[in-house]
């Protein structure tokens, strides 16, 4: 050990180029480490948000640089009833695919925190709708939905019984909207199931072995003992799930692209279609900034999820 | 039945109440409570894989007659889907176009949030938590709301159809999850021996070379296979910033190029979402454990 600390020593001391003191001089190895990360979190991230914001209050479109009219677009959108049928359609896809991912997700890592044998590779392949590109399970799904050779249709016609036609998945608004959330409710379920397990293994089993012994019937175990322990993990899955699928654009554009006549449209997909393929950048910015009030709800969620997180683990209020 | 149970548990000692009746009573409600579900789930999340899979093997005479054949197999399997992807299409060009900008990506991420999270969690200068939380914050913005004015932005740095665009914008959502990820790591690993180096004489940066990189391997390897999936599926920036059909990714390639006209070839289709599938499915098998330690770590930091 003495050896090796006088060689290191002895090699500093040799060298004591001024690069190598720049760069142990410590603000600015602080600033130099920093750089690469903030820098393109500023050039691709901060200032695009501010350009979008500030697009949304022009009338720019791809190739002709606007001028700022105000609030002209947000009025326009007001009056927009496609505008209003978006918005409508992402509260309630959220809201029913959040409940949906959630209520299974959970049910999922109850089931996969019992003991059982080939336990990990279970998990491996729950894992996998949440590993593979979701535009390539969703054209999977679109084939599933297929109106002609749709395999559920098959299922229920020709081996159930059950029905006498074809099941009209994507050719009528209602039936489209249900089958992109159950597609959102498959892809999702996987990222809660294996987070909220994570969460599960953290509880310690002391707690359920002194609520048997008072006699807890396995109902109020979960609902005084799982259900609150998970409480901070849930909120921070929750606004992460909640935020991401309310922007979801890859199923929706995949599978129907905001048909039939527009019904499916969420706030992405309409963005994208104004704003890119129609080319009015200023009013698919400002659909897009129309967004960031619920995004900011689902954050405060999440902030106020994260502070009852201490007195739940026992630890001091500070 | 629950109940029965509780009732059971609550008059005797659960360890010493009759372990016969217990043991039969515990295995035929574990079939009814946990692998029956279980299963079920199993089959659920797995069945459109099985079904693409299914779908990419079989000729079209019987890909579109469920009368004659029963859909759920195939009778006589056939490669010409695939065949048909591979040399009729630019398809090995997509992959090939995917796999640079997912690669490229993931290295710059990996080397900025290295740093990044170096400087956060081990130089700890004032401010630095700030820093730290700034940067989770721009992992709560999603790309649905900068894609419009990316796309001018990007046009105006003239990468407008190219693939470097891609490599440098998918940092904007790698760099968050990366940094708090290597956050999580380089604090598992102790101050004590970045200490001990320090009295030995090593510079701030051969410390990071020697000593906390070679510890925080795990962590790396975690945040480079959650980038490399994570460019590989993206697919709104790749949709708005590439134009022409070569320079195309996988997923946009095959939603845009591959579906045209008023009857779908199911098969190529299929073939092409099996194939597109199968690198990151085959990263995920050799690297499982990576994935759930990183997912879960992630959420818990």
């Amino acid at each position: 050990m003495s050896v090796t600390t006088t060689l290191a020593r002895n090699a500093v001391q040799q060298q004591p180029g001024w690069l190598v003191r720049l760069f142990d001089y410590k603000p600015f190895l602080i600033v130099v480490c920093l750089t690469p990360a903030i820098g393109l979190l500023l050039v691709f991230l901060t200032y695009p948000l501010g350009l979008g914001v500030w697009l949304a209050f022009t009338d720019t479109t791809i190739g002709r640089r606007g001028v700022f009219v105000g609030l002209e677009n947000f009025q326009y959108l007001l009056t927009d009833p496609l505008w209003w049928n978006a918005v409508f359609y992402s509260v309630f896809y959220t809201a029913v695919a959040t409940f949906g991912k959630f209520a299974l997700g959970f049910w999922l890592a109850l089931l996969l925190n019992n003991h059982f044998p080939f336990k990990s590779l279970l998990r491996a392949i729950v894992l996998l709708p949440w590993i593979v590109p979701t535009v390539l399970s969703a054209l999977a799904f679109w084939w599933i939905y297929d109106p002609q050779f749709s395999i559920i249709s098959y299922f229920l016609v020709d081996v159930l019984h059950v029905r006498s036609t074809n099941v009209d998945f994507l050719g009528s608004p209602w039936p489209a909207r249900f089958s992109l959330i159950a597609a959102n409710i498959w892809r999702g379920i996987p990222f809660v199931a294996i987070s909220l397990l994570a969460g599960l293994q953290t509880i310690s089993p002391s707690l359920y072995e002194a609520a048997m012994l008072d006699g807890a019937t396995a109902w109020q175990r979960f609902r005084y003992i799982t259900f609150p322990m998970m409480l901070p993990i849930l909120a921070i899955v929750m606004t992460f799930s909640i935020i991401f699928t309310f922007t979801d654009f890859q199923l929706v554009y995949a599978i129907t692209r905001g048909g039939p006549v527009n019904s499916t449209h969420l706030l992405a997909t309409l963005a994208f279609q104004r704003g890119i393929a129609g080319g009015e950048l200023g009013e698919g910015a400002a659909i897009a900034v129309s967004m960031i009030p619920f995004l900011v709800f689902a954050t405060l969620f999440s902030y106020f999820g994260l502070a009852r997180r201490k007195w739940q683990q026992g630890e001091a209020n500070d | 039945m629950t109940e029965a149970v509780a009732e059971a548990a609550k008059s005797s000692n659960v360890a010493s109440s009759t372990p016969e009746t217990m043991e039969w009573d515990s295995r035929a409600r574990r079939m009814v409570m946990i692998y029956l579900p279980l299963s079920c789930f199993v089959l659920i999340l797995l069945f459109p894989f099985y079904w693409m899979a299914i779908t990419s093997f079989k000729p079209n005479a019987e890909l579109l007659n469920y009368k004659d054949h029963n859909p759920f197999w195939i009778t006589s399997p056939t490669l010409a889907h695939i065949k048909h992807l591979l040399f009729e299409t630019a398809y090995p060009h997509w992959l090939m176009t995917t796999m640079s900008v997912a690669v490229g990506a993931t290295f710059l991420s990996l080397f900025s949030s290295t740093l990044a999270a170096y400087a956060i969690e081990r130089l700890r200068f004032r401010g630095s938590p700030y820093v730290g939380l700034g940067i989770y914050l721009a992992y709560l913005v999603p790309p649905s709301i900068l894609f419009i004015p990316l796309a001018t932005v990007v046009v105006q740095f003239g990468l407008f159809d190219s693939p470097l665009a891609l490599i440098l914008v998918y940092p904007t959502f790698l760099v968050p999850f990366c940094t708090w990820l290597l956050i999580g790591y380089f604090k598992s690993i102790p101050y004590e021996l970045e200490e001990c180096a320090l009295v030995d004489g090593a510079t701030r940066l051969q410390i990071l070379r020697r000593i906390t990189l070679p510890l925080a391997v795990p962590g790396l390897i975690s945040a480079g296979i959650f980038s490399f999936t994570l460019s590989w599926n993206e697919f709104i920036y790749a949709l708005a910033f590439i134009q022409s059909s070569a320079n195309k990714t996988v997923p946009v390639a095959i939603l845009t190029e591959l579906v045209s006209g008023d009857v779908y070839q199911w098969g190529a289709l299929m073939a092409g979402s099996l194939l597109g599938s199968l690198p990151v499915a085959i990263f995920y098998s050799l690297f499982v454990d990576y994935y759930v330690s990183s997912l879960t770590g992630a959420v818990k930091e």
